[in-house]
């Protein structure tokens, strides 16, 4: 008995976390589609409810009634496992986001490398998707986007190495609170090669502008959905955009201070934002990077295929290789207030 | 039965099956997908031994990016089943042979009176706080650190020797310099010409233009 309570209490959690997500994720369509119509001097959608409110509503009932068309040359059982395959890592990875200090469905010491896994095997799904739709756009899409998610999460994944240095921990709260003190204490200062390295491979893995290539409107159509319609195809855009918030908060949590105050330390702005749930902060940081993203597509061209392996193989990875020797030393002498009573004499006093 | 068994026997019996498909299924992709479910309910077996940090590894190394490369070779492929099932009857002995060779070698060393429930103790449930990453990064970076360090290197043999292998130092083919492009100058790919500014068309020509489009 207990077990089923228990049990239907994690279920809940996983419901609080998901549906607020979905919602946001409909919003972030509805945003995106309205920033970058003012950003190219239009109004962007306004039809449907007032000043356009509802037209995400309209976007899901729309693909939902729509029907899910299954190419008659395509491997059907992998055609529709494809798009659970992608969208489920990319749920399941929201399982180690910490909202707040104690708000968080699992509190695990592997966070960061759980982070890691699960936005790795999210390519299976994209890589699925283009094969079994035997068609020729669907698998060149795949495939750019196959090499193009496992170049970049090489230098991701150093990065987070250089993270986990700067936090002395996996768990992502830890993490948090290593940053603790002011805005100057959070890790954007020492990291902040790795904040932009960081960055820009989010960009790149959830394959957005300027690293669409997998998409590619104007030479493959859509890449690796374009055999999809309705719901199959509503999964490959609700798993981009999740993916989308998820790299903003991860953002956020690991350079920005989470849920940290942003005025803490500051005598009188301190107490008069006292009242702000922490959860607060961390939206609004992880807003503001994905206003970033939506900007950031309204502004650039799209790169080169050879230009997205030469920025990931020779840019990045020695990049990060050598902050993260400079880091290593940063923080066995520690230099200025990040990383107190972690360095060298620190060491000596614990053997 | 508690809770954990029947994960185990659920996880275990995935793998195994799984394990089977890898063999039996006749779609190489599938095969391969296969495969990668095995490693992944082998993962949730890991779990079940505490073993957080290794099994996320399996999932992030040999899941992530292993049999992701894998299975763009597979795709690739253009495989001939006809070919490949010529001469199977043929070989069948062989390989019966070799299969009973490697399973009677693998039981050997996995044997019931060497593994067995009473040989093995049951792994004490570690604390409160332990830390399977510490614990790990302490082993590997003191007690095994020439091992470590060694295998290391022996990775990085292969990967230059795979990569001296198979690049073939083409002078003939047309890469992009992108260091020559980033110093190209504005005079050398544009001109700029000033130019009279065009007089509006005569009446006629407009109205007749007009006349054409409405």
């Amino acid at each position: 008995m207990q077990l089923i309570t228990e049990g239907l209490w994690i279920v809940a959690k996983i419901a609080m976390i998901l549906l607020p997500l979905v919602l946001a994720v409909a919003y972030t369509t509805y945003a995106e589609r309205k920033l970058i119509g003012y950003m190219q001097m239009r109004i962007g959608p306004n039809r449907v409810g007032p000043k356009g409110w509802l037209q995400p509503i309209a976007d899901v009932v729309k693909l939902l009634m729509k029907e899910v068309i299954v190419p008659s040359g395509a491997n059907k059982t992998l055609f529709l496992l494809a798009p659970i395959l992608f969208i489920a890592p990319s749920f399941a990875a929201w399982a180690v986001v910490p909202f707040d200090a104690e708000l968080v469905l699992a509190d695990t010491n592997a966070g960061l490398l759980y982070l890691l896994a699960m936005t790795s095997i999210a390519v299976y799904g994209v890589i699925i998707a283009g094969w079994a739709s035997n068609s020729r756009y669907a698998l060149i899409g795949s495939l750019r986007s196959a090499s193009q998610i496992v170049s970049y999460e090489i230098a991701m994944g150093f990065a987070l190495v250089g993270v986990l240095m700067a936090g002395g921990s996996m768990n992502l709260g830890d993490i948090v609170a290593a940053q603790n003190g002011s805005a100057l204490h959070w890790f954007w200062i020492p990291l902040f090669p790795i904040l932009v390295i960081y960055w820009i491979s989010g960009v790149a893995e959830t394959n957005r502008a300027p690293f669409d290539l997998p998409e590619g409107e104007s030479e493959i159509v859509a890449g690796f959905h374009v055999e999809y319609a309705g719901m199959a195809f509503a999964l490959f855009f609700l798993a981009e955009y999740a993916n989308m918030i998820l790299i903003s908060i991860l953002t956020a949590l690991f350079f920005f201070g989470g849920w940290l105050n942003p005025f803490q330390g500051i005598p009188y702005l301190e107490a008069a934002t006292d009242w702000v749930p922490g959860t607060i902060w961390l939206l609004l940081k992880a807003a503001w990077f994905l206003f970033m993203m939506i900007w950031l597509r309204a502004t650039f061209p799209r790169y080169r295929y050879d230009q997205i392996m030469r920025l990931g193989w020779k840019v990045f990875i020695p990049v990060t290789v050598v902050w993260l020797i400079v880091l290593t030393f940063w923080i066995k002498l520690e230099w200025g207030w990040w990383f107190d009573g972690r360095g060298i004499a620190a060491l000596g006093g614990a053997s | 039965m508690n809770i954990e068994t029947l994960v185990f026997y659920f996880f275990s019996a995935i793998t195994i099956v799984a394990a089977i498909g890898v063999i039996s299924v006749k779609n190489s992709v599938q095969a391969v997908l296969c495969l990668v479910l095995a490693f992944f309910s082998a993962a949730a077996l890991w779990l079940l031994l505490e073993a957080e940090f290794l099994a996320i590894t399996l999932v992030l190394v040999y899941v992530g990016a292993v049999m992701v490369l894998f299975l763009f070779v597979v795709m690739m492929l253009d495989v001939d089943f006809a070919a490949m099932k010529q001469g199977f009857t043929k070989q069948l002995p062989l390989g019966l042979l070799v299969g009973a060779g490697l399973f009677g070698a693998i039981y050997w060393v996995i044997r019931f009176e060497v593994f067995g429930n009473d040989k093995v103790p049951e792994p004490a449930k570690s604390e409160q706080g332990y830390s399977n990453v510490e614990e790990l990064g302490r082993l590997l970076y003191s007690e095994y650190f020439y091992p470590f360090e060694i295998a290391g290197v022996i990775l990085l043999v292969a990967i230059i020797a795979a990569i001296s292998l198979t690049f073939r130092g083409r002078r003939d083919r047309k890469g992009q310099s992108v260091r020559e492009q980033h110093q190209v100058l504005k005079e050398e790919r544009l001109k700029i010409i000033s130019m009279e500014s065009e007089r509006p068309v005569s009446s006629s020509d407009v109205n007749s233009e007009s006349g054409g489009a409405s």
